[in-house]
């Protein structure tokens, strides 16, 4: 039991980064109709724009130029990274995507693949290919409730996850852009005639989901500190999964694909060898995606024509 | 004059919708256009509305403005030229609330959305029975209504209806036809209607424009076009 509750508080901090990742490829594709292939990249981006926010505010902080105490920088570093990671979002989806928006589709899913491969390159030609280590901003704490442990960082993540996740949530639900991006999911072509311009709409959306991915990388990097400038990869295509497992657009879907891929892929690897975990945990989602081909929350795909 | 097409052009790859039309609105009118399916009825509508691109050569003049400077959201929310689309094309998944507030995005002016609002409510009671109800679930005169009620919310002067009678009951037909006279009569705005069934109309436009194949060739009062021998047989069963 305490083994299986060790997991658990495991699970949940990996299915975090999933499920932040996710969101923002889910949003992408509900209201755009085109997968951000480029989205794993951005959270890497994210990741690293935070680690240049951290080590610069803590410079300011050496010299005496500013104080604050290490869970401040922690707060401002998210917010800051949040914002500015936002603006490579609002670029990608510019320069990548705005102009292939009537464009077949593969079109689209190739820019995004390119867009990735540049910001990886650029990456490496901007800081080499040394990996760089996040500033460590608060100190380790382990709690042992009763035989599980739980560190200070893990509930940070989880908390501060599932904070933007229900803030996504009433943003979509409660304010008018989020009411013009349910609607553009719904209906792309017909958005323009209530006074809605779909590049606004489309611009909110990945600046949306950057944010997110760039929260999801701080996160991580608190928790992983080691950075390189490939960790977008397999964090975007497990994120990908997530979205597909959610259904199309749905913010609960995502979120709740996100943790159960966490958690899938912690509980195999308690069972099995770790070197099957891959393999046996995404046997378990290809046969889910078998039975329920437009995932948890997502409408049949036959059920309406989309351009 | 409030809007004038000429030379209006529309092509879809090497086929040709409309091949330079020319027809004008003035302030307060209704008109409509008749035509049978494929003849580019509702592509005169999406020209107008920036929908689809027009081929050089087209001029689209309204209230002395060159329409063909304006995107499509700006053609609603700068000029107050309304769309009501063929097929309704409601956001099945937002409430009847939503898709009339969602009409309202680019409107800063607050006072005037709420007296708008009411005053939709106040020609199409039904909605406002309906209003937290998912659009989806609404019955298809519901839908009509809804419709016209979101292009009346978008801050129409021009009121632009693609087939509004489509897939409606006859008494169905009627009440939503009255809806649009009160609302061009009560509430200063113009109609420009583009329909199938011809009869209905010219009966509820003052004047009205016969589009065949991508041509306009025939233009009249709606009693003349009533009265007009080919229009008769062609349009109207004889």
């Amino acid at each position: 039991m305490i083994f299986f509750l060790q997991n658990l508080v495991n699970a949940l901090q990996w299915g975090s980064f999933y499920a932040l990742i996710a969101l923002g490829y889910s949003m992408v594709y509900g209201i755009l109709m085109l997968f951000n292939f480029a989205h794993g990249d951005i959270f890497m981006v994210g990741a690293y724009i935070g680690f240049g926010v951290a080590t610069g505010l803590l410079a300011l902080v050496s010299t005496g130029m500013i104080t604050a105490p290490n869970w401040m920088i922690l707060v401002l570093t998210i917010l800051f990274s949040m914002i500015l990671t936002s603006f490579v979002g609002m670029i990608v989806e510019r320069v990548g995507y705005r102009p292939l928006r009537d464009a077949p589709r593969a079109s689209a899913a190739i820019t995004g693949l390119m867009i990735g491969i540049i910001l990886e390159t650029g990456n490496l030609i901007l800081l080499g290919a040394r990996r760089v280590s996040f500033p460590a901003l608060i100190q380790t704490e382990t709690y042992n409730l009763g035989g599980v442990y739980i560190t200070n960082k893990k509930i940070m993540i989880v908390v501060v996850s599932l904070a933007l996740m229900l803030a996504l949530h009433q943003f979509v639900q409660r304010t008018k852009w989020g009411m013009a991006m349910r609607a553009m999911a719904y209906d792309y072509t017909v958005v323009p005639l209530m006074g809605v311009s779909i590049n606004t709409i489309a611009r909110l959306t990945f600046a949306i989901g950057s944010a997110l991915a760039a929260a999801a990388g701080i996160l991580f990097g608190v928790a992983y500190p080691v950075l390189d400038p490939y960790m977008g990869i397999v964090f975007g295509w497990k994120a990908f999964v997530a979205a597909i497992l959610g259904g199309r657009g749905s913010v609960l879907g995502a979120t709740l694909a996100g943790f159960l891929l966490g958690f899938i892929e912690i509980f195999v690897a308690m069972i099995f060898p770790s070197t099957l975990r891959d393999l046996i945990a995404y046997s378990i989602i290809l046969l889910i995606l078998v039975f329920r081909p437009h995932g948890f929350f997502g409408e049949p795909y036959s059920a309406r024509l989309r351009l | 004059m409030l809007l004038s097409v000429e030379n209006l052009s529309v092509s879809y790859g090497k086929i040709r919708a409309l091949q330079g039309i020319n027809f004008n609105i003035d302030e307060g009118e209704i008109v409509s256009i008749i035509g049978a399916n494929g003849a580019g009825k509702s592509t005169t509508l999406r020209a107008i509305s920036r929908m689809v691109p027009v081929e050089p050569g087209t001029k689209m003049i309204y209230q002395d403005q060159d329409l063909l400077t304006y995107t499509a959201d700006k053609v609603v929310s700068r000029l107050g030229i309304s769309h009501v689309p063929e097929g309704r094309r409601l956001f099945g998944n937002l409430t009847v609330m939503e898709n009339l507030q969602l009409a309202t995005f680019a409107r800063k002016d607050r006072d005037k959305i709420q007296a708008d609002l009411k005053r939709v409510f106040e020609i199409f009671p039904r909605l406002d029975e309906r209003r937290e109800q998912k659009s989806g679930t609404l019955s298809g005169g519901e839908q009509q209504m809804l419709a016209i009620g979101r292009a009346f919310m978008s801050g129409r002067k021009i009121m632009l209806l693609d087939e509004p009678s489509m897939g409606l009951a006859p008494l169905l037909m009627l009440n939503v036809f009255e809806a649009l006279k009160e609302i061009n009569r009560e509430d200063a705005t113009t109609i420009l209607l583009v329909e199938q069934n011809a009869r209905l109309a010219l009966q509820f436009a003052r004047r009205g424009y016969v589009l065949e194949s991508g041509n306009l060739v025939l233009e009249g009062s709606s009693n003349e076009l009533l009265e007009n021998p080919e229009v008769k047989k062609a349009y109207l069963g004889g």
